[in-house]
């Protein structure tokens, strides 16, 4: 690991300070991804910002929702009695992820900017225009059974690794930013950004800009949701294709709303607004998760070693709608 | 108990020097090698007390297994490194070191963390417990005890890591079924296998409490 520069600022405009001030200055919170992409050589920072005494641990209601500190850890947000009761889509995205140790350590800010697993991201000898722009895209005719079916470019065919982001993602969240110019706030599904023609930047924060806090709106789905990640062992590793379902149902079994989202398949949490919109209305009966599974597929685009996915995500999404709708 | 142990040197346990002086220096030899032109050119210069200086040092007080130290290190040092290298703790293990396999798993203020992903200057005021802190003098952890009694290990070398996360585990009260425990403890990997035993040992000490 090379050399850097320490701070630990008390207060956020310190710290945005000091960001704004180095040119590879980067913020360290849980440092579950980033102390390893700076071992791996990926990521060498001049200048860390050690952000863990900024006052953003917090989970506190606010507003008809729940205001979720950036410095809350994945474990406090999941364990929150708030959460477990109003959000339990979320709850269950964040223990579907990594381990307990990593999820003691990890911030929900820190979940948000985690960078892919994209195996070539991590190779310095293999080219990555995420990693080294212009430099190409290895896995694009290389080994890319973890790859995209969604939203990808010829630059990039990576997906982001998030669980609890595929959740944030059905559930509206609203991510609150601070920066140079002031505060503003970033509706989650414009947080993540597709690949285009620049694959190293994840996501449209502005340099400087540090998250404060991660706001979920006024609890919609309470009962009826289900997080399924499907992954080469049963715990403990990235998802192949991940779905966070949502339903609110009526006492005659029709959908009065439902939130689609998947996870694995694209450079940003995927939402399936198509299904979502056939299902509103209808009854919720296997037929019509089947359709609305289908849509879900429509402008799909496998490579060599992740064909798998086109039937897996469908499926996954049939049965993730299943077991919501069958929670009791 | 708190001794100060301001003096790391103090702290040296002398059987073991032979071997890790030397690796210590082959790293110390490799880590100039890695690093940019000024602390090379004051390496090939023989300029010992420069290179420190270069490092830029920070100030580090942390609590291990009851006992105070005030340090200072490179920014770059993980927790790991610091209970392994400089406080002589090598308990807890390096497998993977990218927080992949577990071995590294310690307490930092009661939460199982993977010490090998946490930059040791992140821990400043925290309170960390090693397996070294986990018996009382000679009385083994109830935890310790359930490992050796139902075989939870064969090579051992993932073991302090599997009975730091266990420990936690009973206490976040994830201990409701054989499927909750392995799932709860599924980032302590274990290449010999010994999960059965493992999870037994660990409902033993979960029925003994309740």
């Amino acid at each position: 690991m090379n050399p850097f520069v320490y701070t630990r600022p008390a207060d956020t405009g310190t710290a945005i300070k000091s960001l704004s001030r180095g040119d590879q200055a980067f913020f360290l919170a849980g440092g579950t991804n980033l102390v390893d992409l700076m071992k791996m050589g990926v990521v060498v920072p001049e200048k860390i910002v050690d952000i863990n005494r900024l006052p953003l641990k917090n989970i506190e209601p606010v507003s008809g929702g729940l205001r979720l500190g950036a410095l809350a850890t994945n474990s406090e947000a999941a364990d929150h009695p708030e959460v477990l009761k109003n959000y339990p889509l979320l709850s269950l995205a964040i223990n579907a992820g990594a381990s307990a140790q990593l999820r003691n350590m990890a911030t929900v800010g820190g979940n948000l900017l985690q960078r892919t697993r994209c195996p070539y991201f991590f190779d310095l000898t293999m080219p990555c225009n995420k990693r080294a722009p212009g430099s190409g895209c290895g896995a694009l005719a290389g080994f890319n059974r973890m790859h995209a079916l969604f939203g990808a470019s010829d630059k990039c065919i990576a997906v982001n690794p998030s669980d609890m982001s595929v959740a944030l993602a059905a559930l509206d969240a609203v991510v609150r930013v601070k920066g140079p110019g002031g505060e503003r706030e970033i509706k989650f599904q414009d947080f993540h950004r597709l690949p285009g023609d620049e694959p190293q930047l994840d996501n449209t924060l502005a340099k400087g800009e540090l998250v404060m806090a991660v706001d979920l709106p006024p609890a919609a789905f309470t009962k009826h949701v289900h997080y399924l990640k499907v992954r080469d062992r049963s715990s403990y590793a990235f998802a192949l294709v991940s779905v966070a379902a949502a339903l609110d149902m009526d006492k005659d079994n029709s959908i009065r709303d439902v939130r689609l989202a998947m996870g694995g398949v694209a450079h940003r949490p995927w939402r399936l607004r198509a299904s979502e919109d056939f299902l509103k209305g209808r009854p919720a009966t296997e037929d019509n998760f089947k359709q609305a599974a289908q849509i879900a597929m429509q402008g799909a685009k496998a490579y060599q070693y992740n064909q798998f996915k086109l039937k897996l995500a469908p499926n996954t999404i049939l049965q993730a709608l299943k077991v919501a709708s069958t929670q009791v | 108990m708190s001794n100060k142990h301001d003096d790391l040197q103090d702290y040296k346990n002398p059987r073991d020097e032979s071997r890790r002086d030397f690796l210590k220096q082959s790293s110390l030899l490799s880590a100039i090698a890695l690093t940019p032109g000024a602390i090379r050119r004051a390496a090939e210069n023989k300029w010992d007390e420069k290179i420190a200086d270069e490092m830029g040092k920070v100030p580090l007080s942390l609590e291990v297994n009851g006992i105070s130290y005030n340090v200072k290190i490179d920014p770059r040092v993980t927790l790991l490194d610091l209970l392994r290298e400089q406080l002589h703790l090598t308990g807890s293990k390096k497998g993977c070191d990218r927080g992949q396999c577990g071995a590294c798993t310690v307490h930092a203020d009661g939460v199982r963390i993977n010490s090998c992903l946490s930059l040791a200057v992140t821990n400043d005021g925290k309170k960390i417990t090693t397996i070294e802190g986990l018996s009382r003098g000679d009385e083994l952890h109830p935890m310790q005890e359930a490992f050796i009694k139902h075989d939870g290990f064969q090579c051992g070398y993932c073991t302090s890591g599997q009975i730091m996360s266990a420990v936690a585990l009973v206490k976040e009260g994830r201990t409701q079924s054989a499927e909750q425990i392995s799932e709860f403890m599924s980032g302590n990997i274990c290449r010999c296998g010994a999960y059965s035993n493992i999870v037994k040992a660990i409902q033993e000490v979960k029925n003994q409490q309740s």
